[in-house]
């Protein structure tokens, strides 16, 4: 017998029996049912994260800081050095932050695989003012690659001479705007106080609304030209002679393997520094949400072993009814290798049909599901579609059912192929 | 001296073992010659059915040899020995054996499907072997649904599907009323004299066995030469 025709064969025995193989079908249904949401449960959330991840900075930079040397409890004050400036810090009150001055820049610059380091400016911004005359608090950052999430207009050009920002979509309405589009295009006037105390003005033009996001700091993203002119307006009046110090540098590198980026981390700390890259930040986050769907994974395996026992009743009773068939085909030259093929592609075959209606199914409730949440409880998280269906994974999910039904198959299709044929045809 | 078809030598069956062993066979030695019609016959248990096995190869003798055209059955491995199976030997059996699911025509091609033959020209050998039988009419019927007669002439279609040289058939008529019986005994016989092929039938009844060449008589798993006590 050849391979296409134990296909068609297998196939038809397998509507032999209608309604026994509707109930295996059904009980590999609800394994590949689970399976498949508890992945599309995992792709939607890991999407979700990764441009979430990607909207606060870019993936191929570290956070470089001064590593405190200061041990912890008992070891007494540190002693002053003049070449050491500590700056205050967030974190419990006192706390202190080694500061970084233009030598530790170009230390860490000088690290391979760094491209390149700029030191990150605290703009204490004071207020924006949109279309009407109400003023509102604002805090800013520099973009640094970082890829927001937007409602309307476009991401930031760092190399324009204009300044641009991108807002929060909660600014739109308090600034007298209609709408995200509507905003986009506009002027805004951005209050910043100088050294001297007294207020001066950028104006800036929005160039993008960002969606709420799950990991956003509420501020804005401004570019290059608007951080400088900022920085600049910040600085009039500062005594020339104050060195630039800096909490905290971004260290970018050239897109890298992870133990590059390990090799990269491990010189900095060798010469002082801690660096942080934006995963290892977020890292926990990613860690609980793996280890709940891994959870979720387990339950739909057990479901789906449980179904395999099912695939094992089915086709042994099978092979029970069918005795004297199969004694009949071997004793008309039928080999034990076509015999044992014959029950195994039909327990392949049952689990083809229950992991492909089961998917299917998970895939259309899944994708409703998903959308009347997103509409409804979880709509204040934009961009989050709690289920996402990936071709990759939902493959994986049915050539795994299938494998799983055809080891369970191995036992039934094993017993029918070693039947003496002549035991076969006697059998009543 | 043409070799012929089948030939066993001492050939012996044993089922079970201490209290429960039972002799089916104690050394037959037989040969049967191309296009001859042989007919087994014995009582119920007399060993005839477990003889008819070995020579077509379902089982594996005791001790002794089966020699197929001269060639030991056991020097044969497992795939040469189906391929034999196959194309050499066609089987009628008195329960059918037939799958009452499906289509005559699926029935009587079954051969031809283990043989790896194509869709088609399985198609068209099940209807010429179906059109010989006068079955082709019920081609599209479902097995379960024919009388007695049709059924064994669908399984004596079946046998023929491949062109097989020997023709096992286990009370071909055991199942049929006496007028029916005759017409498959007249096929069974047609296909020996007009078409050369071997026949060897097993049977407990002597009005069918005298129409054969060839008559064996088997008692307590042993050949014996005279019907006499059967007669008696």
């Amino acid at each position: 017998m050849n391979p296409l025709e134990t296909l068609k064969t297998a196939i038809a025995n397998s509507f032999r029996s209608k309604l026994r193989t509707t109930l295996t079908v059904l009980a590999i249904f609800v394994g590949a049912f689970t399976l498949t949401i508890t992945n599309g449960l995992g792709t939607g959330i890991s999407n979700y994260i990764d441009s979430q991840v990607a909207a606060v900075g870019a993936s191929n930079a570290f956070t470089v800081t001064r590593t405190d040397t200061s041990s912890g409890l008992g070891s007494g004050p540190q002693k002053y050095d003049p070449n050491t400036r500590v700056l205050a810090a967030g974190g419990r009150p006192g706390s202190t932050q080694v500061a970084l001055t233009q030598a530790d820049l170009d230390k860490v610059a000088a690290v391979p695989g760094i491209t390149g380091v700029s030191p990150v400016t605290r703009l204490n911004t004071a207020y924006i003012q949109g279309n009407n005359q109400d003023k509102y608090q604002l805090s800013v950052s520099v973009l640094a690659g970082a890829q927001p999430q937007l409602d309307a207009g476009q991401n930031l050009d760092d190399g324009s001479q204009a300044p641009q920002i991108i807002l929060p979509s909660s600014y739109v309405a308090p600034l007298g705007f209609s709408d995200s589009a509507q905003a986009v295009g506009q002027d805004a006037t951005i209050g910043i106080l100088d050294a001297t105390g007294t207020m001066r003005t950028v104006t800036a033009k929005i160039n993008g609304i960002e969606q709420n996001a799950l990991l956003s700091s509420g501020g804005a993203f401004i570019n290059k030209a608007l951080s400088s002119g900022l920085a600049q307006a910040q600085a009039t009046g500062t005594p020339s002679t104050t060195a630039q110090v800096y909490t905290s540098a971004t260290a970018a590198f050239a897109p890298s393997s992870a133990a590059q980026i390990a090799e990269m981390k491990n010189q900095l700390s060798a010469a002082g520094y801690t660096a942080q890259t934006l995963d290892d930040r977020i890292g926990t986050v990613r860690t609980v949400i793996n280890g709940i769907i891994g959870v979720l994974d387990a339950f739909a395996v057990i479901a789906l072993v449980a179904a395999g026992f099912g695939i094992v009743n089915t086709l042994l009773m099978s092979v029970q009814e069918r005795t004297r068939e199969i004694g009949l085909m071997k004793a008309m030259g039928m080999g034990s290798g076509s015999v044992f093929a014959l029950f195994s592609t039909e327990a392949a075959f049952i689990g083809l049909l229950g992991s492909l209606i089961g998917s299917a199914a998970a895939i259309a409730l899944g994708t409703v599901v998903s959308h009347a949440l997103a509409r409804g409880p979880l709509s204040d998280l934009a961009g989050l579609q709690i289920l996402s269906f990936a071709p990759g994974p939902v493959a994986v999910v049915i050539v795994l059912v299938m494998a799983i039904a055809f080891i369970a198959g191995t036992l039934p299709a094993w017993r029918a192929a070693r039947q003496n044929p002549i035991d076969s045809l006697r059998y009543e | 001296m043409p070799v012929p078809i089948l030939s066993t030598r001492d050939l012996t069956k044993t089922y079970g073992r201490g209290p429960d062993r039972f002799d089916a066979l104690r050394g037959v030695s037989l040969d049967i010659d191309r296009g001859d019609s042989v007919a087994i016959v014995g009582k119920s248990g007399s060993g005839k059915s477990t003889l008819m096995h070995l020579l077509a190869l379902l089982d594996t003798p005791g001790a002794g040899s089966v020699h197929v055209e001269g060639t030991d059955a056991r020097s044969l491995n497992g795939r040469r020995l189906n391929a034999l199976r196959n194309q050499m030997f066609g089987f009628v059996f008195q329960q059918f054996f037939l799958n009452h699911a499906t289509t005559v025509l699926d029935n009587v091609v079954l051969p031809l499907k283990i043989a790896g033959v194509g869709a088609r020209e399985r198609r068209t050998r099940g209807m010429a072997v179906l059109e010989q039988l006068e079955l082709a009419d019920k081609a599209r019927n479902k097995a379960g649904n024919l009388s007695g007669g049709q059924k064994q002439r669908v399984v004596i279609a079946r046998a023929l599907a491949n062109n097989p040289r020997v023709l096992f058939a286990d009370e071909p008529t055991g199942n049929l009323d006496s007028a029916t019986g005759r017409i498959v005994e007249d096929i069974l016989f047609d296909l020996n004299q007009n078409h050369g092929i071997t026949l060897i039938t097993v049977t407990h009844d002597h009005d069918l066995a005298a129409r054969f060449n060839r008559r064996l008589y088997i008692r307590d798993g042993q050949l014996i030469t005279t019907d006499e006590e059967h007669a008696a």
